[in-house]
């Protein structure tokens, strides 16, 4: 029995006449899914699989359905006879297109007993000519099929072989997704054997003795089972290219090491297996040592190179490793094709000034989820762009050599302990902005006009529909700020629930309920403030600024409001409150205590009129104006009417209006004053969103008090807090906070904000509400109409539905923590930005906005 | 709100003041309230002398109900936030009055008909009052009716008192009608029955105010169509264009500019550069409602062109005035729209002979303007860009354009020619442009054209 094994990704073409067998044969080894054929396309085109006028439409949709599935990274087979070569042509063709194999299965079975088994079937009764035309066209190309492009041929001659035939599927060698490391991956070595087994010590591998002017192996392994991989490019150039090529041989026969194939890895292969090659580029150093070997040695040499893969696909798909880098679109495939982008990269031809060949920067477009690790280019540092990382820093042209720990993701380098050749192009070592930054000067449009997907880190997965990342994206372009300084959005955040009965609307019990009933009872409670949410973004300085976010407009911070739109119409003023907060980060001891240079501050920044004045003008002060007005006329006129039936009634009702419309009035100008001068404002921040390398959402909030506290006792503009951490389990807390908020918005106070003091607290079903608003009676009039706690109105508005509020929060909160994290992790501003705009895309849903 | 009607008599009058309660049909002993579909109404009398009484009318407007009910206005969810609707004196005190009073205002009276049909001197207050617009506007609508007008305003709050000797029912309907005109503001969808309505209520005297036009189009709320519809009704065999549906508002810039048709020149002399250098494709970046592409869709040569904006409505309008959703095929792949912002990357944007960013840049964030730069010069590299932007020296010849203005709300700055200059050549160099600069408009000697183009020529393009 004939047994063969095929990579379980591949596009296997069955031929044969019609009537050799080729369907359930097909059936026999493929899934159902994994056929398309021929005869079954025509029957999807035009109702019946003979009809041959449907034929070229049939082969349209044949081939469209298999770029998919082959698009898809799917096994995919072709049931059609593909007998004539130029049928075959275009599948080869596809198949390359995708960096798939093309598997060649030829039936070449008796032209009579494909006629017999014609003839047993409905729908096939023509003649014998028809399998006899097939088999001659078959037979024709039957040679051939290799050179046609087949890298796999199968040939069955009876059908007793075809019954006979076991096919197997194995992965393709470049793909080794089960292997996760962890590893140490490094750059391109190029003879510079020193500095690999100083880097090798460095990372802690231990090198067994060897001798120097030997050829055996030497052997190196990491005392905890790391592995090292290496990115190819093992020799020329450098000192000592036969004992780097003895340790890179050694570890990869121990399994302690991978390496990947370089393109100076291929052509000394050349040499060793004695075709002409020119030797420069440091070739002949390496010719000149290995010389002296013996044969024995060279053919070791020779098949290790050979047997080295493109590139590796690991960790689930998480990381790839190849010598010059790797497209998404060739992650663990196979073609001519991937074999040459992964050792040269992509050229366009052309050379540079330098005489180097001008390299397209794929990695630019990059936007696959996959770390894709490489070499090849000497640069001056490691540096991420776009999920993508070049380790060849150069060691060979006196930089370093430099490992990437994965998954840790941190680099690790050695010097070179000397120049050892001269680079065509200079290192350039003098940027200000990092390769990511200088590539995030720009985010795409097209990255974002679409429905998006976000994962998060809070085990969900937000969708935002086309039309809101949409008019996010409008919104964002004509009116945020510099999308570098824009790391963060702010949730809204959800108002309690209902207060059932009594004169109120929103009460502390239901916030209090709700969360002892979700087992949360370690709440903060806060003061709410009246003023505008307002986000504050602050460095150090003008130049820690730079370093960290990438800007280029000289400032040492922003302030942004909920939307991302200057807080400050006026530079200057935002100028002179980012001084003002980074003196108080600096004297309160913040920048040292929290070891950044940046910091985001989640703030109310009052007066409200500061910011609202439109709002002012055109809506509450005239409704209270004519609220006051319309009563105050009606109570003149009952004054003077004298004695009418049922003018009392009117009169005691009247006159609560013109109360409630007076402390509505009242309420509002407690918010507002004057803001003539910087010393007019008052900034309370409420949560130390992040600072450099931290994001302190897990951090309780009785931290986040109790720093800030420390902030704003440093300047008079920054205002303290109000808090307390309460125990919802002791009655006694739950009725001191029920005082504090009879009090505190009595004094026309906003209210009390609610908090899990984890900050992020999970519970049974996702996320516990991270933070709840329980408003007071005043304040709410300015909400919800002066007169709503009037009996025939606050019954109707106790039908209030809160879910969607709720939701919008959850997931806000979550994309808005999202972006944080990829800020901290440094991650491609295109990622960070995404969170930024789908918060601002879920602001456009509809949602109550009194809530 | 309320709104006081006042009858007085003199002592040599053949009827008394208290004759109103038989005018308005209500007892002025009692305390008559009734719902309407604008609120509860309640009417009582605060005078009731032989030379002076004085009808209340106060309704109530639910404010509740105002935001749940059907009675939503368009204007977003706004209409959900607290507003003065419930308590100034609107169209719902209009529909108030008229169920409140409908006898009255047919001019009806089942005891004192020969006083419902005499002119009589009236008084009438109404606070609060709403008010968009002038104080003068008060006077404009009711002294060509005959009335004599007293406003007074505090503190955002306006009452309105007017005295004329005239027939209870025609005061009613002046203010009826008059009353949502000075607001601005219809509660309800306006069909076009409330031609009939205008009409009825407007009868003897509409077609003779002065303010007619004013009056018809606030009352039927800005729609145009049934605006042209009621005054041609009004003036009998006057035709008019049936125009658009929305009001044709000229923007700010356009209002300043009109006089020079600037817009209509700058767009010409964008077209007629590109004619020139023979471009088979644009890009036009901010294209708005598509009035230069509208001019390219002649050429022959251009074979395609893309229009972009960032407003989703602006390239509704767009493809609506383009005509495009008639267009075949051919056109069709000619001429496509779509969505993007000039300060963001732009894939798309590859492989044009042309851009063109007709007065664009100043509506971007000078701090922004860098991503801009990157995009368009460093990314899609077309072989030519043409940018024009206003020249902020010409401003001080711009009648109606108060010193140190802009033209437009939205404009985030406006360039001197200098400024204009240095910052192009600076993009230009950087970025391997040649570039030259051209006025758009009549040349002032000191100032400068009113716009101002720059074009940019990609080094080394055909």
């Amino acid at each position: 029995m004939a047994k063969i094994s095929i990579p379980d990704y591949a596009l296997v073409v069955l031929i044969g006449s019609t009537g050799s067998g080729k369907s359930s044969f097909a059936r026999k080894h493929f899934l159902e899914t994994e056929i398309v054929s021929s005869d079954h396309c025509r029957a999807l085109v035009s109702d019946d699989e003979t009809d041959l006028a449907a034929t070229g439409d049939a082969f349209d949709l044949l081939n469209y359905t298999a770029s998919i599935r082959l698009k898809r990274r799917l096994m995919t087979v072709i049931d059609a006879t593909s007998v004539k070569r130029e049928d075959r042509a275009k599948l080869v063709q596809l198949a390359r297109k995708y960096h798939a194999l093309p598997v060649a299965l030829v039936l070449d079975i008796d032209t009579k007993i494909c006629h017999e088994r014609n003839q047993q079937r409905p729908n096939r009764d023509f003649g014998e000519h028809v399998p006899r035309n097939h088999a001659k066209a078959l037979r024709r190309g039957l040679r051939g099929l290799r050179k046609e492009g087949f890298r796999q041929v199968q040939i069955m001659k009876s059908p007793e072989e075809v019954d006979a035939l076991d096919i197997s599927r194995e992965p393709l060698w470049t793909d080794n997704r089960t292997d996760h490391g962890p590893f140490d991956i490094i750059g391109d070595i190029h003879g510079c054997f020193d500095e690999l087994t100083e880097l090798l010590g460095d990372l802690g591998y231990q090198i067994d003795p060897f001798e120097t002017d030997a050829e055996d192996l030497i052997r190196a392994r990491h005392l905890e089972g790391r592995r090292a991989f290496f990115v190819g490019d093992i020799t020329d150039r450098g000192p000592r290219n036969l004992d780097a090529l003895r340790l890179v041989m050694g570890m990869c026969d121990e399994g302690s090491g991978h390496c990947v194939v370089g393109n100076h890895d291929f052509k000394l292969n050349k040499w060793l297996k004695g075709r002409s090659v020119m030797q420069t580029h440091g070739l002949d150093l390496t010719v000149a040592e290995l010389e002296q070997t013996s044969d024995a040695f060279r053919k070791q040499a020779a098949d290790f190179i050979w047997n080295l893969r493109s590139h590796a696909w690991l960790a689930d798909g998480k990381l790839v490793i190849a010598h010059a880098g790797l497209k998404e679109e060739m992650h663990g495939r196979g073609s001519g094709h991937v074999r040459n982008f992964a050792m040269f990269g992509e050229t366009t031809g052309e050379v540079d000034e330098f005489g180097l060949p001008v390299r397209l920067e794929w990695a630019r477009d990059y936007r696959g989820k996959a770390d894709v690790v490489f070499g090849h280019t000497p640069m001056a540092e490691a540096e991420w762009l776009n999920h993508t990382m070049c380790i060849d820093t150069g060691c060979v042209f006196g930089g370093k050599l430099t490992a990437l720990r994965w998954p840790e993701r941190e680099t690790l380098s050695v010097k070179a302990k000397a120049q050892y050749a001269v680079p065509a192009k200079p290192l350039d070592a003098d940027q200000s902005l990092s390769a990511q930054q200088d590539h995030d000067r720009l985010l795409y449009f097209d990255d974002y006009a679409t429905k998006m997907r976000i994962e998060t880190r809070f085990k969900s997965t937000l969708q935002i529909p086309e039309e809101n990342a949409l008019a996010a994206l409008e919104v964002m372009s004509r009116f945020a700020v510099d999308p570098r300084w824009l790391i963060y959005l702010p949730p809204t955040m959800a108002a309690c629930p209902t207060a059932t009965e009594g004169p109120f609307l929103e009460h502390p019990d239901q916030a209090m309920d709700h969360y002892a009933s979700r087992g949360v009872t370690d709440i903060v409670v806060e003061e709410k403030h009246m003023g505008s949410r307002a986000l504050l973004v602050i460095a150090k300085n003008a130049e820690a600024a730079q370093t960290r976010f990438g800007v280029e407009d000289g400032k040492a911070g922003v302030i942004f409001t909920r939307t991302g739109r200057p807080f400050f119409k006026d530079e200057s003023m935002e100028a002179a409150v980012v001084a003002r907060v980074g003196t108080a980060m600096q004297t309160s001891g913040l920048w040292d205590a929290l070891e950044t240079d940046w910091v985001l501050l989640d703030a109310e920044l009052m007066p409200w009129s500061a910011k609202a004045q439109d709002l002012l003008k055109r809506q509450y002060l005239p409704t209270v104006a004519a609220a006051k007005s319309s009563a105050s006329a009606l109570l003149a006129a009952i004054s003077q009417a004298g004695d009418i039936d049922g003018l009392d009634a009117l009169k005691t009702q009247t006159e609560a209006r013109l109360s409630n419309a007076s402390l509505m009035g009242q309420t509002i100008d407690g918010y507002c004053w004057a803001a003539d001068s910087i010393e007019d404002y008052r900034i309370a921040p409420f949560h130390i969103l992040a600072t450099e390398g931290q994001v302190h959402g897990e951090k309780p909030h009785t931290w986040h008090m109790e720093t800030l506290t420390k902030l704003a006792d440093a300047d008079p503009i920054l205002q303290t807090t109000g808090w307390k951490q309460i125990d919802l389990n002791n009655v006694e807390d739950r009725e001191a906070v029920v005082a504090w908020w009879m009090a505190h918005t009595d004094k026309g106070g906003e209210g009390l904000v609610f908090k899990p003091n984890a900050f992020t607290q999970r519970g049974e079903k996702g996320l516990i509400q991270p933070a709840m608003k329980v408003r007071g009676r005043d304040y709410l009039r300015i909400i919800y109409g002066p007169d709503y706690d009037l009996p025939e109105n606050i019954d109707r508005l106790r039908q209030r539905g809160l879910g969607r509020k709720f939701s919008l929060a959850e997931r806000e909160f979550k994309l808005g923590f999202e972006g944080l994290h990829r800020f901290v992790e440094a991650l491609p501003l295109s990622k960070v930005h995404e969170c930024a705009l789908a918060v601002l895309a879920l602001e456009s849903e509809p949602v109550d906005p009194r809530l | 709100m309320q709104i006081e009607i006042t009858l007085t008599a003199l002592p040599s009058a053949e009827y008394s003041a208290t004759d109103l309660g038989f005018l308005l049909h209500k007892h002025p002993d009692h305390l008559h309230t009734r719902g309407t579909s604008a609120g509860d109404v309640t009417i009582f009398f605060t005078e009731k002398s032989q030379e002076r009484t004085t009808a209340v009318l106060h309704l109530d407007v639910d404010p509740v109900g105002l935001v749940r009910g059907k009675n939503q206005q368009s204007d977003g969810l706004l209409a959900q936030y607290v507003n003065d609707r419930p308590y100034v004196a609107s169209s719902f005190l209009s529909v108030a009055l008229a169920r409140a009073f409908a006898q009255s205002m047919a001019g009806k009276s089942k005891d004192r008909q020969a006083l419902a049909d005499q002119a009589l001197p009236f008084e009438v207050r109404i606070v609060p009052l709403a008010l968009s617009g002038d104080l003068d506007l008060v006077e404009r609508l009711f002294a060509p009716l005959g009335y004599t007008v007293t406003v007074q305003e505090d503190d955002y709050v306006v009452a309105l008192q007017v005295r004329a000797t005239i027939r209870l029912a025609d005061m009613l309907n002046h203010l009826y009608v008059l009353i949502p005109v000075l607001d601005n503001f219809k509660h309800y969808y306006v069909s076009e029955e409330e031609i009939d309505k205008l009409l009825a209520k407007g009868e003897g005297w509409l077609a003779d105010h002065p303010d007619k036009e004013l009056i018809t189009r606030r009352a039927l709320k800005h729609r145009r169509s049934l605006m042209n519809l009621a005054l041609a009704r009004l003036e009998e065999g006057m035709t008019r264009e049936n125009e658009d549906e929305e009001t044709p508002k000229l923007k700010p810039e356009e209002q300043l500019e009109q006089p020079l048709r600037l817009h209509a020149l700058r767009l010409d002399t964008v077209a007629e550069v590109l004619k020139q250098n023979k471009v088979s494709s644009v890009l036009d970046l901010g294209c708005g409602e598509g009035k230069l592409i509208a001019r390219l869709i002649k050429e022959r040569g251009i074979d395609r062109i893309v229009g972009v904006d960032p407003s989703v409505r602006t390239l509704e309008a767009a493809h609506r005035k383009l005509r495009l959703h008639q267009a075949g095929d051919a056109m069709a792949s000619r001429i496509s729209l779509q969505m993007g912002s000039l300060t963001y990357g732009d894939r798309r944007w590859q492989g044009f002979d042309a851009a063109t960013l007709v007065e664009v840049i100043e509506h971007i964030e000078p701090h922004r303007l860098s991503a801009l730069v990157l995009s368009l010069f460093a990314d899609a590299r077309p072989k030519i860009v043409v940018m024009t932007t206003p020249n902020r020296e010409y401003n001080a010849l711009f009648e109606g354009l108060k010193d140190g203005k802009l033209r437009h709300p939205d404009h985030r700055f406006e360039w001197t020619r200098a400024e204009f200059e240095s910052w192009a050549t600076g993009v230009a160099e950087e970025h391997g442009y040649s570039v030259s600069f051209a006025p758009v408009g009549p040349v002032d000697d000191t100032r400068g054209g009113p716009s101002q183009m720059a074009i940019f020529n990609q080094e080394g393009a055909q």
